[in-house]
């Protein structure tokens, strides 16, 4: 199976500052690259380098066989993008919006128009396709962007952060749409800060962390990396944290982190769970709280390279939202 | 959330029809045909806008009423005599004003990361560029047709007649074309669209005010005489005046080609250089 995105050794300066300090990344035809990363990693950098919006100061990249520097008319031609702000004309309707890209690509005036329908309906735009794009809620403008970016039947798709800001039901709309893409044979880059939008949707994942890749691999052996899930406890009494941690060593012979209050350590079998408490509760330690839960990004972060995901910009545009 | 319904089965996107062969390179057609669909995107933003549609139609209504009524008695002895005079000064004054929207709406465009989807499309780069400043020849057009029939509501009846207005009209068009590489350069310079604007006012006030187009130059100290006399807005209005009322053509018509050659010379070539180095 070919690669539709090749990436070696891609390096990015903003004055002065290394966004992209040489991330080496590929993409299978067909399948989903999820980038995961937080605010300020390089996440946008690169997929700005991969759809030919910036130009990388080393390194160098193919998508679909065409460098991104030498042949980047080839390369438009291929791909698809859908920013992490909606790029829709609010003044302009849907349809307007959509038109104009078709006519852009060449479509004729009746095709421009039956295309735009075709994905306004895809998209369940249509009672909303005569109104101006600045009347639709998030959800919907997420929507006519990435009808947008669909206009062309592009190949490829990059999605930067595509769901970062939408209510949980909007955000799970989305995906099923990737998903669909998929199944029509769209390969899709997809950045994200979210490591269970990358578990649901991404075939590879690549972490990036200050402009390096730290991490890659299937989402499954990222998770079992950084544990599949975390074990949280807090005592009633915390002068008997101290002896919780030790247990909880003892039966995970994981490190355990403690902050005072309560302690968490990630599991990768939740096997564990009964085991815990069965010794916890032989020696007398009595619990207000235990639970499991799946991972946040900064645990993964943590796992991974021993420091937390910081939030620091370097010339891209923060973005909202909190981990989920 | 109305938008929070299940999105269909994927069915569709990629769609039956093939999409149509784009060319492999960009030919001068194919960049022109762009620039014009890029171009009616403006006017299509126009027409969607009311605040763009009030401003279009009510400044020249303020304007023109403001000022022959206001003005004119103190300023001519005359409000018929002023209206005259400042018919010619005041479409170019709209027409100048005007101009900064070019720069507001391509800041507005790169901030919002329309641009990033036009310059991920295969499309010519320059596109959005020229797309941007044809569709704003629309807006400027419509400013001056605007100011005109405010004009002739309160009986303006130019002498220079048809020819002359159209004549006129053409010479200010064509100085607003020159003048919109200059925003052009601003918008793509600043962050935000605001600061186009203030900018833009800082920069316009005083070429307009300090020109012969609300007040004969004859009328001022030396000193200020002097800035607007050479004031490239005083030859167009000078121009305009001469075509469409009578008066003097060929020494400010040809200052003004002069001024429009300057301008598209310096920031033509500047505003190509902030749009690439921007986008």
């Amino acid at each position: 199976m070919t690669d539709a995105i090749r990436a070696e050794g891609l390096v990015k300066q903003f004055k002065g500052k290394r966004a992209l300090d040489g991330v080496d990344l590929t993409a299978r035809t067909g399948a989903v690259l999820g980038v995961l990363g937080p605010n300020g990693s390089g996440k946008t950098t690169t997929v700005r380098i991969l759809s030919t919006l910036l130009r990388p100061d080393g390194g160098r990249a193919e998508v679909g066989g065409f460098d991104v520097v030498r042949r980047p008319h080839d390369v438009r031609r291929l791909i698809g993008l859908t920013g992490q702000y909606a790029a829709v004309d609010a003044e302009l309707t849907g349809t307007e919006n959509l038109m104009l890209i078709a006519r852009l690509l060449g479509f004729g005036r009746s095709a421009a128009r039956a295309r735009s329908t075709e994905l306004l309906e895809r998209f369940e735009l249509t009672d909303a396709a005569g109104r101006p794009a600045k009347t639709y809620s998030g959800g919907m403008r997420r929507r006519l962007d990435l009808a947008a970016s669909l206009v062309g039947r592009p190949s490829l798709l990059y999605l930067d952060e595509p769901t970062t800001g939408l209510d949980p039901h909007s955000r799970n709309g989305l995906w099923d749409v990737v998903r669909g893409l998929v199944d029509d044979g769209v390969t899709v880059l997809l950045t994200t800060q979210y490591l269970e939008e990358a578990d649901q949707l991404a075939d590879d994942i690549v972490v990036l962390d200050h402009g390096r890749v730290i991490s890659r691999g299937t989402p499954e052996e990222l998770k079992n990396h950084a544990g599949k899930q975390v074990l949280e406890l807090r005592t009633i009494d915390p002068g008997q944290l101290d002896l919780a941690v030790r247990i909880v060593e003892a039966v995970t012979s994981s490190p355990v982190t403690a902050d005072g209050l309560g302690a968490s350590v990630p599991v990768t079998d939740a096997a564990v769970l009964p085991e815990v408490v069965r010794r916890l509760d032989e020696q007398g330690v009595a619990l207000a709280e235990l639970s499991l839960r799946k991972p946040s990004l900064d645990e993964v972060f943590l796992a991974l390279t021993g420091h937390t995901a910081e939030d620091e910009s370097t010339g891209e545009t923060v973005a909202e939202g909190t981990p989920a | 959330m109305s938008d929070a319904t299940t999105l269909k089965s994927s069915e569709g996107v990629r769609g039956d029809a093939a999409a149509p062969e784009a060319p492999r390179g960009i030919d001068p057609l194919t960049t022109v045909s762009n620039g014009l669909q890029l171009a009616w995107r403006s006017v299509l933003k126009i027409k969607a806008n009311p605040e763009e549609v009030l401003g279009l139609t009510f400044m020249p209504i303020m304007f023109v009423t403001l000022f022959v009524f206001v003005f004119g008695q103190a300023i001519m002895g005359d409000w018929q005599e002023y209206r005259d005079f400042l018919m010619p000064g005041i479409i170019a004054q709209s027409v100048v004003f005007a101009t900064l929207g070019t720069g507001f709406t391509l800041c507005q465009d790169v901030e919002k990361g329309i641009f990033d989807r036009f310059r991920s499309l295969p499309i010519a780069r320059s596109a959005p560029l020229i797309g941007a400043i044809l569709g704003d020849l629309v807006r400027y057009s419509v400013t001056v047709v605007m100011v005109l029939l405010v004009g002739l509501a309160i009986g303006f009846r130019p002498e220079g007649g048809v020819v002359g207005v159209v004549a006129a009209a053409a010479l200010i068009l064509l100085f607003a074309f020159a003048l919109c590489w200059m925003s052009a350069f601003v918008g793509m310079m600043v962050r935000t669209p605001m600061a186009v604007q203030s900018f833009g006012m800082i920069l316009m006030f005083p070429l307009t005010f300090g020109s012969s187009a609300f007040v004969a130059p004859e009328a001022m100290p030396s000193w200020m005489r002097a800035v607007a006399e050479n004031n490239p807005i005083t030859h167009v209005v000078n121009a305009m005046r001469g075509l469409m009322i009578g008066g003097d053509v060929a020494a400010p018509v040809a200052w003004t080609l002069v001024w429009t050659a300057i301008f598209i010379a310096i920031f033509g070539p500047l505003a190509v250089w902030a749009y690439r180095r921007r986008t």
